[in-house]
């Protein structure tokens, strides 16, 4: 059941990906990637990591996404989206891309991982919220301050023209 | 449902994310891709904290992951805003003003 329950998510995650890879249609693209974010988040569930399943579904599904929408219908003339997002060098693309696959799915299966067998679940969520309270602090401090610094500065940088305009009277002043 | 198929699923997806970076041109399909290469590699973080016996260090870094991404989508999505204002379009080929 559980193996079916892994099949399904991991093909959900993979068709949408190649959508994602394929589509010529930039809204479509961002389609495809909410259903692999959610195939992903599915993914973590049965790798026993409740509390990032659900942080991919708020982060990823409810910002990042919503993010990148904004800015498809933001940036693109929506009536000829169907040419805004046109491929190039599709051939050796694949090629590449296929090849790096092959390898990486060999060196996956044909190594002797050190699996520890009968690892059960558990809920996680309090043993990160502990670890990072006391291990993983500083990390936790400094990805806090950067997140911060990043919004601070992208509100700045899309902000319109006009935020600007205000401040040249201010400067006209100083001199 | 073992650790190499999370990995077989995890290198079809990092691949489907490099194909997409190297054939677009728009900016924002190319954050698409780069975010698909994130999910790929919190994945390998997580199927690898599960399968090596609950070391939760696995899931701390994907958590960590998954911050960047977030800040590295507004920082990209605000100056790909910033450059349709400027060059009226978000192909990054168009972005060459500093060469010309």
């Amino acid at each position: 059941m559980v193996d079916l329950v892994f099949v399904l998510l991991s093909m959900l995650t993979v068709v949408s990906a190649l959508i994602v890879a394929g589509n010529s249609n930039v809204i479509y693209s961002a389609v495809g990637l909410l259903f692999t974010f959610m195939g992903v988040a599915g993914l973590y569930v049965l790798a026993s990591a409740d509390f990032l399943a659900a942080t991919q579904m708020l982060v990823y599904v409810g910002g990042i996404l919503v993010l990148i929408l904004f800015a498809v219908f933001l940036s693109n003339r929506i009536s000829d989206s169907k040419l805004s997002n046109p491929t190039h060098m599709r051939v050796p693309s694949a090629i590449v891309c296929i090849a790096l696959f092959g390898l990486m799915s060999h060196a996956a299966v044909n190594t002797e991982w050190a699996v520890k067998t009968g690892v059960e679940y558990a809920p996680t969520t309090a043993v990160l919220g502990r670890l990072l309270m006391t291990k993983y602090l500083l990390p936790f401090e400094v990805v806090s301050v950067l997140l911060l610094a990043a919004l601070i500065g992208a509100a700045l940088l899309s902000r319109p023209e006009s935020g600007k305009a205000a401040c040249k009277p201010d400067m006209e002043e100083g001199k | 449902m073992s650790l190499d198929k999370f990995l077989v699923v995890s290198a079809a997806l990092f691949c489907c994310g490099l194909y997409t970076i190297m054939t677009r041109r728009n900016g924002v399909a190319l954050l698409m891709g780069v975010e698909l290469i994130l999910n790929a590699a919190n994945i390998n973080f997580v199927a690898f904290s599960h399968y090596l016996g609950k070391v939760m260090g696995g899931q701390i870094f994907a958590v960590f992951v998954i911050v960047i991404a977030a800040a590295e989508a507004a920082v990209a999505l605000s100056i790909f805003l910033r450059l349709f204002a400027t060059a009226g379009s978000v192909e990054v080929d168009t972005a060459d003003s500093l060469k010309n």
